[in-house]
């Protein structure tokens, strides 16, 4: 894999901050648009822009066939049996509200199970929380082992014949642990319960394949995967979206619409109300042809070193914390003794080096390690050895500054 | 940009603040009023406890976690409203928040230390952090 070549692509990454050349490792919050991208959405609004499914103009059947296009390549990318299967949405979140409200508060009553795991960003704890209440069915959660990582023993105690829904991250955004999804769906199924996966963090780095994960529901957003914002997708296996309801009503995702009543139409358009995100499809399309150019496989490879080149480099300096396990996901979270994360970003920000500090949206896993906020650095395909050792050294500084006041 | 630009955030009294905070510590008494407060973006969090006798601030005190900016900021704050009335106390609140955009004041109240946070208008990410303990003041005495 030619970095160079790849940073190239990514014009934003050839800019000074505070008087240093950028270094970003803040790619598990939103990872940087490549050329092809900016370039697909630029050809969309100079030259194709239309609303899709109605127009009978040329425009109309060009902005639909790219919007279906793009669909199309998320079926491939993520290996899901049909088209149908595949729903665009604004983005993760979205697309865990849509699975619950639309499916879990129709088929949970009152002592039946959600599980979900303490290692869950914000966006797979309160929707299932607000479910919960809604319905009576109680959360559960699936206990974590020292190195943050989960045991299947504990999946198996955990889930029961009560439990309808299991709701777990595939790569978790503070630990870096990379979850068994195909035993948990398996454990999830030998329940009767169906298995949802927050994918967000686990798409942009590594090949998924739904058939061979043969998980239920699996959401996961553009932005964290060289495309835009606002994008995202809901993947679902057919029979159950069948069942699903829709959450938003209104023009596109109907079919006949009556005085008193209404149909819809059929999947996955019945859940696309409104004008959908076409520009932000198309370039989640072009995003994929990017990142299946470089290779999915290089991508894994080339992240993982980078993590583990981190995570040594980081070892090295004196009174650092390290969360998470050894065998980890592209990122390294840590603190550092009396300085606080913020601190610490503040004083990497002013050497152009952008990392991210706080509870990354994982308050109850925060409250599990125990710390109020964390540092996190995070890699991407772009990201080289030698910015990890301008962070390592970055480190050293802060140490210093905050050392020199502390005597 | 460089390090030494960290000094007109970082400057020392905020760093003698941090590392020796002043009324630190609430009082289990359950006298006053207890304002909990927190910035949810960043995870920090400042519990302040507010003694107000005939409309004037008699004691502030707070506990809470976060970085030096948000913890030296609540620990000036406790030292420059008490024995200020509720009037003079929200006017210094309001007084903080133009300094947070960079307004030069000019004031008769005594803000003491506070002036030395005057550098953090210049780091905006970090703004909500110096704002936390005012916030909750403010909160505390509209609660009288």
């Amino acid at each position: 894999m030619d970095v160079k070549a790849i940073r190239e692509m990514f014009p934003i990454l050839d800019q000074e901050v505070n008087g240093h050349p950028l270094v970003y490792l803040d790619s598990s919050a939103t990872s940087q648009t490549p050329l092809p991208v900016i370039e697909a959405l630029d050809k969309y609004y100079k030259e194709d822009n239309s609303n899709v499914h109605r127009g009978v103009h040329t425009l109309g059947t060009r902005a639909t066939d790219q919007y279906e296009g793009a669909r199309e390549k998320v079926r491939k990318f993520i290996n899901a049996a049909s088209e149908k299967e595949v729903i665009f949405t604004r983005g993760s979140t979205t697309s865990i509200n849509y699975v619950a409200y639309g499916y879990a508060r129709k088929i949970l009553q009152p002592g039946d199970e959600i599980v979900i795991t303490p290692m869950e960003h914000h966006s797979n704890i309160i929707p299932w929380q607000q479910a919960a209440k809604a319905t009576g069915a109680t959360l559960k959660y699936i206990p974590l082992q020292e190195d943050g990582t989960i045991a299947l023993e504990d999946v198996k105690a955990t889930v029961t014949e009560q439990t309808k829904i299991v709701a777990v991250t595939h790569a978790s955004n503070v630990l870096g642990t990379i979850n068994p999804i195909k035993e948990i769906a398996k454990i999830a199924h030998d329940h009767g319960a169906v298995l949802l996966v927050d994918g967000a963090q686990a798409v942009p780095h590594m090949k998924v394949d739904m058939t061979d994960l043969d998980c239920d529901f699996y959401a996961f957003s553009g932005h964290k995967m060289c495309g835009p914002t606002e994008i995202g997708v809901l993947y679902g296996k057919q029979e159950l979206l069948e069942q699903m309801e829709p959450v938003e009503f209104g023009g596109e995702m109907i079919d006949f619409v009556d005085l008193y009543d209404s149909t819809w139409k059929e999947l996955p358009w019945k859940f696309e109300a409104g004008t959908p995100i076409i520009a932000g499809a198309i370039g989640l399309g072009a995003a994929i042809d990017f990142l299946e150019d470089v290779g999915m496989d290089n991508i894994f490879a080339h992240d993982k070193k980078l993590a583990a080149y981190a995570l040594e480099k980081l070892k090295s300096i004196d009174g650092i914390s390290i969360y998470g396990p050894e065998e980890r996901g592209a990122l390294v979270t840590f603190n550092i003794e009396d300085v606080h994360p913020h601190d610490v970003a503040t004083v990497l920000d002013m050497e152009g080096i952008a990392i991210r500090a706080g509870h990354h949206c994982a308050q109850p896993l925060m409250k599990w390690l125990n710390v109020t906020a964390t540092a996190r650095a995070s890699f991407y395909l772009y990201n080289t050895e030698e910015e990890i050792d301008a962070l390592a050294k970055g480190l050293l500084k802060a140490k210093e500054y905050f050392g020199n006041v502390f005597k | 940009m460089s390090l030494n630009n960290l000094d007109t955030l970082y400057r020392q009294v905020i760093m003698d603040h941090y590392k020796n905070p002043r009324n630190r510590g609430i009082e289990e008494t359950g006298d006053g009023v207890t304002v909990d407060m927190n910035n949810p973006t960043c995870g920090d969090r400042i519990r302040l406890q507010l003694k107000v006798e005939e409309g004037v601030v008699t004691d502030a005190r707070f506990e809470g976690e976060g970085c030096s900016i948000s913890m030296s900021s609540a620990s000036m704050m406790t030292q420059a409203v008490k024995g200020k009335t509720i009037e003079d106390a929200l006017k210094m609140s309001s007084l903080f928040s133009d300094m947070m955009l960079g307004k030069e004041i000019d004031t008769d109240l005594e803000m003491g230390d506070i002036e030395a946070l005057q550098g953090v208008s210049k780091f905006p990410a970090r703004i909500k952090c110096a704002t936390l303990a005012w916030k909750a003041m403010e909160k505390g005495v509209k609660r009288q």
